[in-house]
């Protein structure tokens, strides 16, 4: 099992999840340049956090047409397992893996700081280990997080359980208090909270293991 | 010598390619809240401007483009705008082709 980590530049999670997946579960991990193809012997893909490409024009708006991306595309539809954590979940919203877009937070503030989520795991590969409303803690940072898409598509969404994580206290004035998607067939997540940022005891809050863990199981 | 790219260069006897100016001004949905325009529209006011209705923030972008006629022009930038200029879920756009000759714009 090794992960493979995109980096953007502008990518600012990148080692922080190389820690956590290696670090405090012993799973390898490979660093994927932007510009190169290659995803041979990666068994699963992470798009970490940060400012790809400087979040020019729109959050992940650029990112969607680098080379790595395209094979990203390829490869969650042969069903590999993709996880898009805060600007990585932008990354996946405009690349089409999941709907929505993530626009600015409702009073503009940058939020850092921990956040109550309750989980609906549904078919999400991702989140086998946690249980069916289990409440989790995970740290929140960021300043475009408000989940913005339209009434039926989240009506739609909430139908087919696919609204993986919500937020018990709604922080930046997502609709429907998303904080993160599954896509019908499980393998790609996207959240705004930070899962490898509670993995390590040292840090505080280990909720964020079971989620890196799944690849595991 | 050849330069790739600069088909002028190369072929001095070429009709000049037509060059077209043009902006797109990219739109928050009507529906989509808009914090920035609403906390810019507090401080009109703080400024002491009254009677601001609504202030809302979008972008503009320039361009300039070379292509045979204004019809390939106005294609491709339509093609620009919808695919990576605007977010269709969030976003709205308009095309202005800006050359008094060829403009169309409403």
């Amino acid at each position: 099992m090794t992960i493979g980590v995109a980096v953007f530049p502008g990518s600012n999670c990148d080692r922080d999840v190389k820690w956590a997946a290696e670090g405090c579960l012993g799973i390898p991990t490979r660093f994927l340049w932007h510009e190169e193809r290659d995803l041979a012997g990666v068994d699963a893909v992470v798009l970490p956090g940060g400012f790809s490409y400087g979040d020019y024009l729109r959050c992940g708006a650029l990112a969607r047409f680098s080379p790595l991306l395209e094979e990203v595309v390829a490869f969650a539809a042969r069903g590999g397992p993709v996880l898009g954590i805060c600007n990585g979940f932008q990354v996946l919203t405009e690349l089409g893996l999941l709907p929505g877009a993530l626009t600015r937070n409702r009073h503009l503030h940058f939020l850092c700081e921990p956040a109550e989520l309750t989980v609906q795991p549904g078919t999400c590969r991702w989140l086998g280990g946690y249980g069916a409303g289990e409440t989790i803690s995970l740290p929140i940072a960021h300043g475009e997080g408000r989940y913005q898409v339209d009434d039926v598509t989240l009506h739609r969404l909430e139908q087919e359980g696919l609204v993986a994580l919500r937020y018990r206290r709604n922080p930046n004035g997502s609709v429907g208090d998303v904080a993160g998607l599954s896509n019908p067939t499980g393998n790609v997540l996207g959240l705004m909270p930070h899962p490898e940022r509670a993995c390590d005891p040292l840090t505080g809050g280990l909720d964020g293991r079971r989620l890196l863990a799944s690849l595991l199981g | 010598m050849r330069l790739a790219g600069l088909a002028r260069f190369n072929n001095r006897d070429a009709p000049p390619v037509p060059r077209f100016h043009a902006r797109v001004l990219v739109r928050l949905r009507p529906s989509v809240l808009d914090p920035a325009g609403e906390a810019s529209m507090a401080a009109a006011k703080r400024l002491g401007v009254e009677g601001l209705a609504s202030l809302r923030i979008g972008k503009a972008i320039e361009l300039e483009i070379e292509a045979p006629d204004a019809d390939a022009a106005r294609s491709r930038l339509e093609l620009l705008s919808e695919r990576l200029l605007a977010n269709p879920v969030i976003e709205n756009w308009t095309l202005e082709m800006l050359d008094p000759a060829t403009s169309t714009a409403p």
